[in-house]
């Protein structure tokens, strides 16, 4: 995982509320075995026509849309399929944050894990910040995950939350299995201990195999 | 345990019992580490870690604890033809190449007991009370049914469980539904969930995990609690349970993988401690009148634009907030329906009847019960798609595919299909259709389809009408 600095970016603004990740990326770019090529995908169905042609109106197509590294977008966001392909696809195309003012459980999880940081700002700020890039598309913000603080384009600053852990893992660019599995001996003497569990090996292994 | 001088422990909820139950180690600064008893793995979600596993060198620490089917990707005609999308092929074959790799048992396309990964949990008795279930998929809060702490999760947590048996995880806050009371005739269990996310908005349960109770709840079968603990995440909570009771045990008891003999009695002296104490306090309540409910369906494009089939659809005119009333009339306009109207006649497509809602055999009986006697309208297809082999040879014994099929519908093999159109199984660009499955949002069941959600007595009475349908007038 890439250390998570600080920067300042231009928005690009999505007013849509409760985006969902079949939106974001469509479940049938997910037969994929890898990662690649899912920057490419994002927001397919919005951003392209019907004979797969980008919509030159759509603003992740558009020079600002490229240009910005944080994406605005309404309440809600990343409800859905638990797909982390979605958090690929949103890093993928450029972006580095997401703000809007709650974001869905399982997404929020994934984007953490992927050093995407998903920024929740009170609605005021939220309403301000889309009045801002509607007036100057190229106003910009400063994303200070240390200070966990979002700088608006009047110079004003919001604190948002996240994660104390999550935090430290981005700060630090270190992913969460390496500390996971530090942990195997406490992991191993709870196993000791366990009284119910299934085999799931008891029926056979490879059943009806294609 | 309370201390030896008698005072009493502070009342818990099933939610924290289950939660403490699986502390493995909580340390100042960092989520607490979570025991995992099942993981359920599927082709679409968990190739990425599997590459992980191997870049890392790693095992899988539990394979006994691990189970893998293909669902997803895997297309629904004969199974004895060749998979015509060779990008799904080879997803489906990487899938059982690493699944023998790392010695994890799987069903595979071609066994009796492949299915939707929620299917197969419970129909096997993987699936029992107490216990932390997670899957690479939203829809695993299902497991909730039986009294488990089932969520779903991402593909960097799929890797972290397959290599620790363990995720960090932060509390959730607690929710109670309580739904009281009788349902009416033609009502169900696909109602009680679509009117909660009506109400709750698919925001409303964010960071909580639901704890449905009540003696509507209470006197719901084990299948229709399924129905709605699976669609848990659609009112943003990760999780949703029901408290086990005998209903559970009768259900779990002699399933393959369920305790045998004195491990059962075992087990379910442990279960009966499980359900919340008297006086334990959640974070926050909603109380459902059953006996009010109406069948519900959805107009729009998230699961919390549902309506009773009465009502008409709302107009965004009437809304204040400047974005919501944006939201809902570009739901209107994907749609392309009118507000002000009910939906009822309004002419469909294609009705689906299956997925990880609503494919399990009752609810199968209930369509067919519609079916029974009527045929399909001659401008509808229909799909029937059972969850698992297991519930196709159930229905087959029953000669509930002879009704469907005489009826004119398509009698299919088992997987998610039609939810989430990935095998093939799709809506056409502007199609409407009538689906038993858990999300209608842009383009879900195919680029540019419309989807009005509700439940399969809805879906078989629209089927044969041609038109949305009050099924209460068939009944």
């Amino acid at each position: 995982m890439e250390k998570f600095t600080k920067f300042t970016s231009r928005l690009a603004p999505l007013p849509i509320d409760n985006i969902d990740t079949d939106q974001i990326i469509p479940a049938r770019f997910l037969k994929t075995i890898s990662k690649a090529g899912l920057g490419d995908q994002l927001f397919y169905d919005w951003r392209y026509d019907a004979a797969g042609n980008p919509k030159p109106d759509f603003l992740l197509n558009r020079p600002e849309g490229r240009a910005a590294h944080v994406l605005l977008a309404g309440d809600n966001f990343g409800c859905g399929s638990s797909r982390e392909h979605a958090p690929w696809a949103l890093t993928q195309y450029g972006f580095r944050a997401v703000i809007s003012t709650s974001f869905a459980d399982i997404f929020r999880g994934n984007s953490l894990k992927n050093s995407f940081l998903p920024i929740a700002v009170p609605a005021d700020a939220h309403k301000a910040l889309f009045a801002a890039v509607a007036a100057n598309p190229e106003a910009v913000v400063t994303v200070d995950l240390a200070q966990q603080r979002l700088t608006l384009p009047d110079g004003s600053a919001v604190t948002f939350p996240i994660d104390a852990f999550a935090k430290q893992c981005m700060l630090e660019g270190v992913d969460e299995l390496g500390y996971i599995l530090q942990q195997k001996p406490a992991i191993a003497a709870y196993e000791a201990k366990r009284v119910l569990t299934v085999d799931t090996r008891a029926g056979g292994l490879n059943q009806g195999q294609f | 345990m309370s201390k030896a001088n008698g005072a009493a422990a502070k009342p818990r909820t099933i939610i924290e019992k289950v939660w403490d139950n699986h502390v493995v180690a909580e340390r100042e600064g960092a989520p607490a580490l979570l025991y995992i008893d099942l993981h359920l793995v599927h082709e679409v979600t968990s190739p990425q870690a599997f590459s992980g596993l191997r870049e890392r060198g790693l095992k899988v620490r539990r394979p006994d604890l691990t189970i893998g089917t293909t669902d997803h990707s895997i297309p629904t005609y004969d199974r004895s033809l060749p998979i015509l999308d060779k990008i799904a092929e080879a997803q489906i074959t990487q899938f059982e190449k690493n699944c023998r790799e790392f010695g994890i048992p799987f069903y595979g396309p071609h066994s009796d007991k492949q299915g939707i990964v929620h299917i197969i949990g419970p129909e096997q008795g993987l699936t029992q009370p107490g216990m932390t279930v997670v899957c690479g998929d939203s829809h695993t809060a299902t497991h909730g049914a039986f009294g488990a702490l089932a969520f779903g999760i991402g593909t960097s947590q799929v890797e972290h469980v397959l290599a620790a048996q363990c995720l960090l995880q932060n509390r959730s806050k607690t929710y109670e539904v309580r739904v009281e009371g009788n349902l009416r005739q033609g009502v169900g269990a696909k109602d009680i969930i679509l009117n909660l996310i009506s109400r709750i908005g698919i925001g409303g349960g964010t960071g909580s995990v639901f704890e449905y109770s009540g003696s509507a709840i209470r006197s719901l079968s084990m299948e229709e609690r399924m129905t709605i603990c699976n669609m848990s995440i659609e009112g943003g909570a990760r999780a949703g349970l029901v408290a086990p009771d005998d209903t559970t045990y009768q259900y779990v008891s002699g399933r393959p993988y369920a305790p045998k003999g004195t491990d059962w009695d075992r087990a379910v002296a442990l279960w009966r401690q499980l359900p919340t104490d008297e006086g334990a306090v959640f974070d926050k309540h909603i109380y459902i009148d059953a006996s009010a409910l109406e069948p519900m369906i959805t107009f729009g494009t998230n699961p919390g634009m549902g309506i009773p089939i009465t009502a008409p659809v709302p107009d965004p005119s009437g809304l204040s907030d400047p974005l919501e009333r944006d939201s809902l009339g570009k739901a209107l306009r994907y749609m392309d329906l009118p507000a002000g109207q009910s939906l009822i006649g309004h002419p469909v497509n294609v009705v689906f009847i299956g997925s990880c809602t609503n494919s399990r055999i009752s609810d199968l009986r209930a369509a067919a019960e519609i079916f029974k006697g009527r045929r399909v309208n001659p401008n509808v297809r229909v799909m029937v798609v059972p969850g698992s082999q297991q519930v196709k040879e159930q229905a087959q014994a029953e000669g509930l595919d002879r009704i469907f099929k005489e009826a004119g519908a398509d009698w299919r093999e088992a997987g998610c299909s039609m939810c989430i159109a990935m095998n093939g199984d799709q809506l056409q660009p502007g199609e409407y259709s009538v689906s038993t499955s858990n999300r209608n949002f842009e383009g879900r069941q195919g680029k540019g389809g419309r989807t009005f959600l509700a439940s399969p007595l809805t879906a078989a009475a629209t089927a044969v009408t041609g038109v949305v349908t009050d099924v209460r007038t068939l009944l």
